[in-house]
Formats: structure tokens, C-alpha cells, sequence
């Protein structure tokens, strides 16, 4: 960015003692700010599209709360804790080489900025395993993702069932089981609000739901729930349960998600009980069919999110290969060594990105 | 550096000079000299070739579409046929297209402000010339797409890519929404170059107070650039994702939303409007400096101002939107906010204002430009102000009334100070002097022409004429008519425009060092100015302070006396 050193030399000037310093520059120093400043503005832009993605997940996420939850079951945690400590590492090693630039030390300088790019190919490969369990289970990003409907119907009936199973037994099992208690089910805001009539504060139960004490809070909900309903009006059920129906004669639907009612059953006898204490994570069946149709679009945003990050971090390996062999060829000492310094600024930007991304995507619940 | 030796009046055509006279444009010869060169002066003319080249293709393209409509309107015609409305529908598009990114948003900064920025801070050149020239080819590659779209493809979303529509389009919408991608690299890079020039290059003596307003607007433009842009990069690759692979961010089907396109399109969108008019005021308040011979009234306000609208024009995208659902609330904050915008756009027509008063005015064509400018932005800021008003909005919109809106701010504002900044820089640029008469005329045809092609949509627009229509009611017919005359002529005076500029590389009289006697520093050198800029480093006092030059008929032009100007600097500063 800085080095303009081919256009010295054709026009007679005296100034330019040090052979890196471009012609239309005074001082190494004013260089040297002038490329760090354009790095920081760099920097900003970047800021602003990833801004951009990071405005429409909030969005997606605050709308569809449920499908991001059960998505995000599909995405490894420990891969993703392991991804964010080999990029942070590997920021460290960047600004060791920085140091070592700037202190003059050769071959620290080489070995950090290796050790670096070593660390964007760690970073690159462990992305490629877990795109890799993404592709094996058809869970591609857009029309191709096992869960997209078209015309109401899957579009790849074939594959769903796999996904489905895939996903379900990651949330009931597995690493995905690790942290404890979990709400039975967020809420659509479109559809939750008579039900909040019902169960008032359940969510702040659901909150409090861990494995030591689900009865007690089950309890309490069904006794909140029943109450409310047994004084309900007609209206009010209606609203809630969608059918012009008494109490006492609704059927139990298949799936309690079908009719908006993500908590709280009611049995044939005009019962009400929280769904099973087993599901500590959400579960497909647990999405009302509406829900389930927009799964994919988890997936569309993951893969929007990592696959643009991981294209910035590539752009930033090529960026440190340069610096390698710049650095190999002996360009870098104590008096130049702002590209190694603005390569680092880069670099620590990927790492920072990769930072919100991390829990955003892979620590939802 | 050696400083000037002879204190005694310098200028006329010499100037600062390469031995043997040499100068930019014959510094070196070949073309491969020209696409590989990291002089900001050529890039500045590869930029203007490649952008007049846009401006002729989306001009004609609305001399296209006002000539349907004129079709259209002539009596016992019946509608257009469906394959004429879907015509009308691609030319429209495009003529948004190609001159919302391809003319308004990089003419002034990409061309005058390349070639001019670096002069006026007595550079050598931008902070980083080769990103100079990366963004010149993005925005040849991103022109291409483009081409591409024109010629192979079709486009009838209109220029704002709305969604649903645009993810469904047939046309090449992917390959349209590619180029503004690309373009706005090029954007961008100029933005990134422009602020890192201005904080780093600027010679000693010249504090952020000592800067030419043009420099001030430059600098605000740049921050817009570098921070509205990227937004729509990513909008624009969510959309091309849309269309591509399907993962529906856009689609409610599939649990998207369209609106948040609207959102994310506009928070790039309107602040872009500012990257079209601030270069643009900053033009004016060289103009007015200048052609009143007369230190600019309020120069903190206006370069404050420029700042002020920058940042405020970040918060007002969504009256975009007041028709789109937002909430009550939503519209009314975004309505007050954009009233606020009125106060720096004010501020600066008072300041120029201001700077007539009493001043030895100069008809010369750049000055009549600056003139139809502050009335034609006045027009268009002001039924800004209107559309900015919920209850009028929400009736006027996407009517006539928009079109003629903006139009008044985009070209009647725009293009004008765009032309006169051209005029004014062309001697510099060139060496050569354009015919005065013919530009005169060619002013006059513009101006009216211009008038009589855009007022009248306003008032088609108030009777409820809705805009992109290619049918309308017999009641409109003659409102088009009209409109489509006033355009015939608006285009006969940009092509005498076009025709007067060519012709003096030819035919023109050599240009003096300073043929207006402005004091900004590019006025320090020759004209053209050598492949360095300057020989030796231009005397730095107050960019206003012109009475330091004085006139020469004998070259038509103006000298500098350095004494006088140390005199007068050590006079204002007691």
C-alpha cells in the first residue's frame, strides 16, 4: 500500500535518500502514517459491510428465535472454540512479528509471520471439516439446504429426514448437551402474545429451569396455566388454540408447536402440562410448521457469515505469504517495516470479526 | 527545495515548468504511459473520459424515454404495446443506473477532485496512486458489467433493485447488482485516498482552516464514501446470494423480509445523494470565491456545514420509506431529521450569498454556473423540504414530484457546478482557453432547457402523474410533451457543451497560468501543470486572499506579486 518506489526515479529528485520512501512523501514517518491511517479507513469499511450481516442476523435472529435455536444445534461448539483460539494465537504471533519487524530480528520476523499463516490454515482446515458435516448432511446454504420448502412442501424430501435426525440428536445428545438447562422454547413474537395471557412469566420460569428442579417449575406453570384458562373466555381460547371449540374438546395436536403453543399441552381432558422435562433443547418437532420452513434460513445466514469472513481470512494469507517472502528477501529492518505493521491490522481484524461470530452463531441458547 | 528567487510578479504561461517545457499530458508518450500511470492529473483524465462516455450513454438514454413519452402523448395514439412498455421499463432502469453510479457519484470527486485535490494542497500527488489507479479499473470493470446488461442482458427493476421484484426479475439483475459492487470499490478508493491525502499531505502553513472549501467538501464526501458504501456492497451481495442460491434474507415466504432491502439499500442510498451535491457545493464556493474577487463570507460555516451534512445524512434514509410500513414513530423521527438537513444546505446558500453582496461580480460561464446552481438547488432543496413533510409524502409519493425533486438536486445542482467546475478547471487541465460566447449560449440552452424539462413535473406530479409509468391519463399528455421539448433542448445545450470543450484542444487559446485569479495553489503552477506538480513549492497563504494577483491584459490572465501576498497575510492575521 505504501511502497510506491517504482515511480522514484523519473523525476530527478534529490530527496529520496531511503529506497523505500515514495516520491510524493517527505518523510519515512509521513509514509508510514499516511499507510496505517488508509488501513485504519480500510478497516472501517470493513466494519461497515460486516456491520451489514451483523444488522441482519439481529433482525433474523430477534424473528425467529426458535429456528436459530434449533439451527444452531447443527454447528459444532468445540470446532468453533478451537477455530477462535487458533485465530487468536495466531494474532498473537502476527503482533510478535510486528515486534520482531520493528526490533530488527530477521529470523523471529520470518518464523512469526509462518507461524501466522500457519494459523490462517488451521483456521481454514478446521472450517473445511465443519463445512464439511454441513454438506454431508445436506445442509447447504439456499435451495439446496435439506430444510427449504417450495410451495409448502420440502423440496428435498429426501434429505430432510437425515438433517432432522441429525440435528435432533445433536440437541438431545452430545456436545450440544453441555450447558445444562435450557428453555423448553422461545417464542415468535407474532404468534406468542395471547399465549403470554396464559402462562404469564414463563419466561423468566423457563429461564430458571435447570435439571436440579424442572417439577417444581413445570408445576408451577401448569398451575399458572390451568387457572388462566379456567377463567378464560371463549375468545381468548379461540385466539390461543386458533378453532371456535370448548375446552373440553380439543383434540391434542401432533405437534403442540402446530398450534403456536410451544409450552404449555392440554390433553383430552382439557388438562394442561408442560411438555417432557427430556427436552432440555429444542427439537424439530417442537417447531410449528411454519417455523419449520424457515430453518434454512439459519443456514443461509451461517454460511453468508463464515463463508465471507473465511474469504477475508484467505485474503489475509495472501497478504502474509507476501510479507514472507518480502521479509525472506531481507525488505523489512528497523527503519521499514510499515507493511508488516499494516498486514498486522488487517489480520486483527479478521481475528475481531471471527470474535462476535463465534457466539453469535455457534452459543445461541 | 529551493524557494522562489525572484520576489518580483510570476505567471502569465509559464509558471512552474519541467526544462523544456514539458507537462503532464506530454510528459511521456504511449498508451500503456497512460494505463499504467500513477499520475493523479492523467487518472483524473481517464476518469473523465470514462465518465463523460457513462454521462452520453444515460443522457441519451433519457432523450430515449421522454421521446416514448412524447409518442405516447400525441393524440388518437394508442398505449404502448406490452413490448414497448417492457422497453420503456429497461430504459428507464438504465438511465438511472448508469447515471446514478456511472456519472453523479464519481464525476466531480474522480475526476476534478483528482486532478485538483492534490494541486490545491501543493502535492506531488494522493497519498496512495496506485489504489488511484485500482479504483479507475474497478470502475471500467464495473462500467463493463454494465455494458454487459445493455447489450446482452436486460434490466427493468429500476436503479433501486427493490426486492421482491428484483429476486424474481428474468433480467440481469445478478450482473447489474455485480457492477455497482465493483463501481463501488472504486468509490470507495477514492474516498480512502482522498481523506488519507488531505490528513497527511497538506504542505506546512496550511492548517485545516487554510483549506480550499472545495477541499472541506472533498474531505466530507470521502467519509461518506468510505462509510455508506460498504453497506451497500453487502446489501448487494445478499441480493446477488437471493437470486443465486436462494436463501431467502429477502423473501417473507421463507420468514426474510423485503423491507429490510429498503433499509439497507437507502442507509447507503441517501447519503450517497451527498456524495453527489457536497462535491458539488464545494465547487460553488471556489466559483463564488473566485468570480466575486472577494475572500468567501462564513468560511467555517461552510466547511462545517459540509461536515454537518455528511453526518445528518446518515440518520434520514428511511423517508424513503414513509409509504413502506414503518411505524408512525419510525416516520416522524426520520421526518424532523430531515428538516434538520435544511439547516447546513441553508447555511451555505447564505454564505454564498453573502459573498455577492458587494463583490466585484465576473459573469464569466463557470460564475453563470455557480448562479444557475444556487437557483436550481434552491428549487430542489426546498421541495426537499416539502417531501420531507409526512402528510405531502405520503401523497407525493412516487409521483412526478419525486422525479422533478431530485432532479433538481441531482442535475439541475449537480451537473451544474459539475459543468462549471469543468470550465473553471479547463484551461489548468488543458493549457487552453474554451470560446466564452459559445459557452454562454450553451449555458442558456442548458438553463432553460433544464427548467423547462423538470418544472413542469412537479406540477404533473402534484396532479398525481405517478412516476415510471409508461401509460397515463389523456389529462398528462401535454405535461409530457412539454417536458420532452425542454429535454431536446437541455441536450442540444450539453452537447454545444461537449463540442466547445473539444474544440479549444484544437482550436483554443493558450491558457495563462491563472485566467481567473484564484488563489487556491493550483493557480500556483502552469497550465498544464508539470508531471511534479510543482517546480518549486507554491507559497501557502489564505486560499481566499486573491488580491495578491493582478491583472495582465497582455495575457488575459493574472500575476502573482509573492511581496503583496506576505503583506496581506501578515495584515489579516493582526
Amino acid at each position: 500500500m505504501t511502497s510506491e518506489n517504482e515511480h522514484t526515479g523519473d523525476t530527478g529528485h534529490g530527496d529520496n535518500h531511503h529506497p523505500h520512501l515514495a516520491h510524493h512523501f517527505e518523510t519515512p514517518a509521513q509514509q508510514f502514517e499516511s499507510g496505517k491511517l488508509g488501513m485504519w479507513v480500510f478497516l472501517a469499511t470493513e466494519i461497515l459491510m460486516f456491520g451489514g450481516l451483523f444488522c441482519a442476523y439481529a433482525i433474523y435472529r430477534g424473528n425467529h428465535q426458535d429456528v436459530f435455536l434449533y439451527g444452531y444445534g447443527a454447528l459444532d461448539k468445540m470446532w468453533g472454540a478451537t477455530n477462535t483460539v487458533v485465530l487468536l494465537a495466531s494474532s498473537l504471533t502476527m503482533a510478535w512479528a510486528v515486534r520482531a519487524a520493528q526490533k530488527g530480528q530477521q529470523k523471529l520476523l520470518i518464523g512469526m509471520l509462518i507461524a501466522t499463516f500457519m494459523g490462517g490454515v488451521g483456521f481454514m482446515v478446521i472450517k473445511g471439516v465443519e463445512y464439511k458435516a454441513k454438506w454431508d448432511h445436506h445442509l447447504f446454504p439456499g435451495t439446496m439446504n435439506a430444510f427449504y420448502y417450495e410451495g409448502g412442501q420440502p423440496k428435498h424430501p429426501e434429505a430432510l429426514p437425515h438433517a432432522i435426525e441429525y440435528i435432533d440428536g445433536r440437541n438431545l445428545g452430545g456436545e450440544a448437551h453441555g450447558g445444562g438447562g435450557h428453555a423448553p422454547a422461545g417464542h415468535e413474537p407474532a404468534e406468542d402474545s395471547p399465549q403470554h395471557e396464559a402462562v404469564p412469566g414463563d419466561d423468566a420460569h423457563a429461564a430458571e429451569h435447570t435439571s436440579a428442579e424442572p417439577a417444581s417449575a413445570g408445576v408451577r406453570a401448569e398451575q399458572n396455566a390451568t387457572a388462566h384458562l379456567a377463567s378464560a373466555s371463549p375468545v381468548i381460547v379461540q385466539a390461543v388454540y386458533g378453532a371456535p371449540a370448548d375446552v373440553s374438546t380439543i383434540k391434542p395436536p401432533a405437534s403442540p408447536a402446530d398450534m403456536g403453543v410451544n409450552d404449555a399441552v392440554i390433553d383430552q381432558a382439557g388438562e394442561v402440562s408442560m411438555p417432557s422435562a427430556a427436552h432440555t433443547q429444542i427439537l424439530w418437532n417442537d417447531l410449528s410448521s411454519d417455523q419449520q420452513k424457515k430453518v434454512h434460513l439459519f443456514f443461509g445466514i451461517y454460511f453468508l457469515m463464515t463463508g465471507l469472513h473465511g474469504l477475508h481470512v484467505l485474503i489475509g494469507m495472501v497478504l502474509i505469504a507476501w510479507l514472507i517472502l518480502k521479509a525472506k528477501k531481507g525488505t523489512f529492518g528497523k527503519d521499514y517495516f510499515a507493511p508488516v505493521d499494516i498486514g498486522g491490522l488487517y489480520w486483527h481484524l479478521v481475528d475481531l470479526i471471527w470474535i462476535f461470530l463465534f457466539p453469535l452463531l455457534y452459543l445461541i441458547h | 527545495m529551493s524557494v522562489i528567487q525572484d520576489p518580483v510578479k510570476v505567471g502569465g504561461y509559464g509558471g512552474q515548468q519541467e526544462p523544456g517545457g514539458t507537462n503532464y499530458i506530454n510528459h511521456s508518450k504511449g498508451i500503456m504511459s497512460w494505463l499504467l500511470t500513477l499520475d493523479h492529473k492523467r487518472i483524473g483524465l481517464m476518469y473523465m473520459i470514462a465518465v463523460l462516455g457513462a454521462f452520453l450513454l444515460g443522457g441519451s438514454l433519457a432523450v430515449v424515454l421522454r421521446t416514448m413519452l412524447f409518442m405516447r402523448a400525441a393524440p388518437d395514439v394508442a398505449p404502448m404495446t406490452p413490448a414497448a412498455q417492457d422497453l420503456y421499463n429497461q430504459v428507464f432502469t438504465l438511465h438511472g443506473a448508469v447515471l446514478v453510479f456511472m456519472f453523479i457519484i464519481p464525476a466531480v470527486p474522480a475526476i476534478l477532485g483528482n486532478i485538483v485535490l492534490p494541486l490545491m494542497l501543493g502535492a506531488k500527488d494522493v497519498a496512495f496512486p496506485r489504489l488511484n489507479l485500482l479504483s479507475w479499473y474497478c470502475y471500467m470493470v464495473g462500467g463493463a458489467f454494465f455494458l454487459f446488461v445493455l447489450l446482452n442482458g436486460r434490466l427493468d427493476t429500476g436503479w433501486t433493485f427493490y426486492t421482491p421484484y428484483s429476486t424474481s426479475s428474468t433480467t440481469s439483475v445478478t450482473a447489474a447488482t455485480l457492477g455497482a459492487f465493483v463501481l463501488g470499490f472504486s468509490s470507495i478508493l477514492t474516498g480512502l485516498n482522498f481523506i488519507a491525502t488531505i490528513h497527511m499531505l497538506r504542505p506546512a502553513g496550511m492548517g485545516w482552516f487554510r483549506m480550499p472549501l472545495f477541499l472541506w467538501a472533498l474531505y466530507a464526501t470521502s467519509i461518506i464514501q468510505v462509510l455508506a458504501t460498504p453497506v451497500l456492497a453487502i446489501t448487494l451481495l445478499l441480493l446477488a446470494a437471493e437470486r443465486v442460491l436462494g436463501v431467502g434474507i429477502f423473501d417473507p415466504a421463507m420468514g426474510g423480509d423485503p423491507v429490510l432491502f429498503q433499509h439497507f439499500f437507502w442507509f447507503y442510498s441517501h447519503p450517497a445523494v451527498y456524495i453527489m451535491i457536497l462535491p458539488a457545493m464545494g465547487i460553488i464556493s471556489e466559483l463564488m470565491a473566485t468570480f466575486c474577487r472577494r475572500q468567501i463570507f462564513g468560511y467555517s460555516f461552510i466547511a462545517f456545514s459540509s461536515i454537518a451534512i455528511a453526518l445528518l445524512g446518515f440518520l434520514v434514509w428511511g423517508h424513503h420509506m414513509f409509504t413502506s410500513g414503518q411505524s408512525a414513530m419510525t416516520n416522524a423521527v426520520f421526518s424532523l431529521i430531515t428538516f434538520s438537513v435544511a439547516i447546513p444546505s441553508a447555511i451555505k446558500v447564505f454564505n454564498w450569498l453573502a459573498t455577492m453582496y458587494k463583490g466585484s461580480i465576473s459573469l464569466a460561464t463557470p460564475m453563470l454556473y455557480a448562479l444557475a446552481f444556487i437557483w436550481l438547488f434552491t428549487i430542489g432543496g426546498l421541495t426537499g423540504v416539502f417531501l420531507g413533510a409526512l402528510s405531502l409524502d405520503i401523497m407525493a409519493h412516487d409521483t412526478y414530484f419525486v422525479v422533478a425533486h431530485f432532479h433538481y438536486v441531482m442535475v439541475g445542482s449537480m451537473l451544474t457546478a459539475f459543468i462549471g467546475g469543468m470550465y473553471y478547471w479547463w484551461p489548468k487541465m488543458f493549457g487552453k482557453m474554451y470560446s466564452e460566447p459559445v459557452a454562454k449560449v450553451a449555458w442558456f440552452l442548458i438553463f432553460v432547457g433544464f427548467n423547462l424539462t423538470f418544472f413542469i413535473q412537479f406540477i404533473a406530479g402534484s396532479q398525481g402523474m405517478p412516476r415510471r409509468y409508461a401509460d397515463f391519463l389523456p389529462e398528462f399528455a401535454w405535461y409530457h410533451q412539454f417536458s420532452t421539448v425542454g429535454s431536446y433542448v437541455l441536450a442540444i445545450g450539453l452537447f454545444l457543451v461537449l463540442y466547445n470543450w473539444v474544440h479549444s484542444l484544437f482550436a483554443g487559446r493558450k491558457a495563462p497560468q491563472n485566467p481567473w485569479g484564484g488563489n487556491t495553489l493550483e493557480w500556483h503552477t502552469s497550465s498544464p501543470p508539470p508531471h511534479e506538480n510543482f517546480t518549486e513549492d507554491p507559497h501557502v497563504t489564505d486560499p481566499y486572499q486573491m488580491h495578491a494577483w493582478d491583472y495582465d491584459e497582455s495575457i488575459d490572465g493574472y500575476v502573482y506579486d509573492k511581496a503583496k501576498a506576505i503583506e496581506l497575510d501578515q495584515q489579516s492575521h493582526h
